[in-house]
């Protein structure tokens, strides 16, 4: 049995399609469970308020809903779009944007439940505030989003560049690199500044007088949290645009995914500490404002070397890219 | 194409590099990130005492970062040693 090229290239564009919302709906679905149950929560302890912590839910449930959403784009366009057989290369370039979006919209889906569900509790908690409320649930959340609109853009960029004129080695390891760099890294940030706009929300409920301050704050957080997921996408970007030249090593190639590899995974885990610091900080905004530049001053400190890590991997994989 | 055994090693010291780089990266950014916010949270219970909170945070910070520098120097020498 001789497969052609256009088989394979059908068979990639279905795992891709696959491997997208399958990745892609687990984050949403996590998310908007979490606003559920706090929305259950908030109502039994104020059932008069049940219409309007509904409405919230579903909103703050919508706005989670868009990374998979993205996901589902992804996969469709994979499904129905007749792709030509032209060139091998088509084959990873579709895996790698299948992939992409999938891992890219875990972070944010589970992040834009968090502020939705401490939106919910709040308003039982303060129900004078639920304007409030919703428009700093529905900031916090809109930022979270970003990332997953980071990976959305990475998958396009590799379904409608062309890469048949490039050589099949080493450029299959360079777009791989690029869907997990922007994708992987895509999933820290998303999940970190859900933490922040949560604590937000709950902040604003507790202590309204603070309203202004809290949302700065969690802009100001959420804005640091943001850096690994760019330092994800400039890599990918890096590995999408730079034309590789041809090598039959095997070695070149593993250099480029371990760089993609690199930059992902590493900034999985500053995206969520820097998220876990600002959640801190904003929490103690709303409770003492008095001492709010201090808190600032260390918040800013304490990220910068919870970043450090992501620095590291940003490093190596520049290295892997241009050095080796 | 005939792969040599120079060149898998190669190729699995690149991709080692950038694996141990990447995981590595994932603990101390959580474990940072944990006492960073405890940190703002003390702060904020007692102003007064931020100097020796921010010296306290950046000591532990450090201890914690200390597996991430494993991390990086063992991904520089499978770059550039092995």
């Amino acid at each position: 049995m001789i497969l052609d090229i256009q088989t394979w290239v059908h068979v990639a564009a279905f795992v891709g399609a696959g491997l997208s919302i399958g990745l892609g709906a687990t984050g949403a679905a996590v998310g908007e469970g979490y606003t559920a149950a706090k929305a259950n929560f908030a109502i039994s302890r104020k059932p008069e308020m049940a219409g309007d912590i509904f409405k919230t839910m579903l909103v703050g449930q919508a706005v989670a809903e868009s990374a998979s959403i993205f996901a589902l784009v992804i996969a469709m366009i994979l499904l129905f779009t007749e792709f030509s057989a032209d060139s091998c290369i088509i084959i990873p370039v579709l895996l790698a944007s299948g992939l992409c979006m999938g891992f890219g919209a875990i972070g944010s889906g589970i992040g834009a439940g968090y502020p939705a569900g401490a939106a919910c509790e709040g308003m039982a908690r303060q129900p004078a505030m639920s304007g409030r409320l919703t428009t700093n649930m529905l900031i916090g959340s809109a930022v979270c989003q970003t990332t997953s609109i980071y990976a959305l853009v990475t998958s396009l960029i590799l379904i409608y560049l062309d890469f048949s004129v490039r050589p099949l080695s080493p450029t299959w390891a360079a777009v791989m690199g690029a869907g997990f760099a922007s994708g992987i890294g895509a999933i820290g940030s998303g999940i970190g500044e859900g933490l922040v706009a949560e604590s937000a929300c709950a902040g604003i409920a507790r202590q309204p007088s603070t309203a202004a301050p809290v949302t700065n704050m969690m802009l100001l957080g959420q804005a640091v949290t943001e850096t690994t997921a760019i330092y994800g996408l400039l890599v990918s970007f890096i590995m999408m645009f730079k034309v590789f030249p041809a090598s039959d090593s095997i070695a070149s190639s593993m250099a480029l995914l371990g760089a993609g590899l690199c930059m992902g995974i590493g900034a999985l885990g500053p995206g969520i500490g820097e998220g876990i610091t600002a959640r801190g900080a904003v929490k103690w905004i709303a409770r003492n404002e008095s001492s709010s530049a201090s808190t600032i001053r260390v918040m800013l400190v304490g990220q910068a070397v919870s970043e450090s890590t992501g620095i590291y991997a940003l490093v190596i994989s520049l290295v892997l890219i241009f050095v080796i | 194409m005939a792969i040599e055994g120079v060149e898998i090693i190669k190729a699995a010291a690149y991709l080692g590099a950038g694996l141990a780089m990447g995981l590595g990266a994932i603990g101390p950014g959580v474990g940072e990130g944990m006492a960073a916010a405890k940190a703002c949270e003390a702060i904020g219970k007692n102003p007064a005492e931020a100097g020796l909170l921010t010296r306290t945070m950046l000591v532990g910070q450090a201890v914690t970062e200390s597996t991430g520098i494993y991390a990086l120097v063992i991904a520089l020498l499978l770059l550039f040693v092995v």
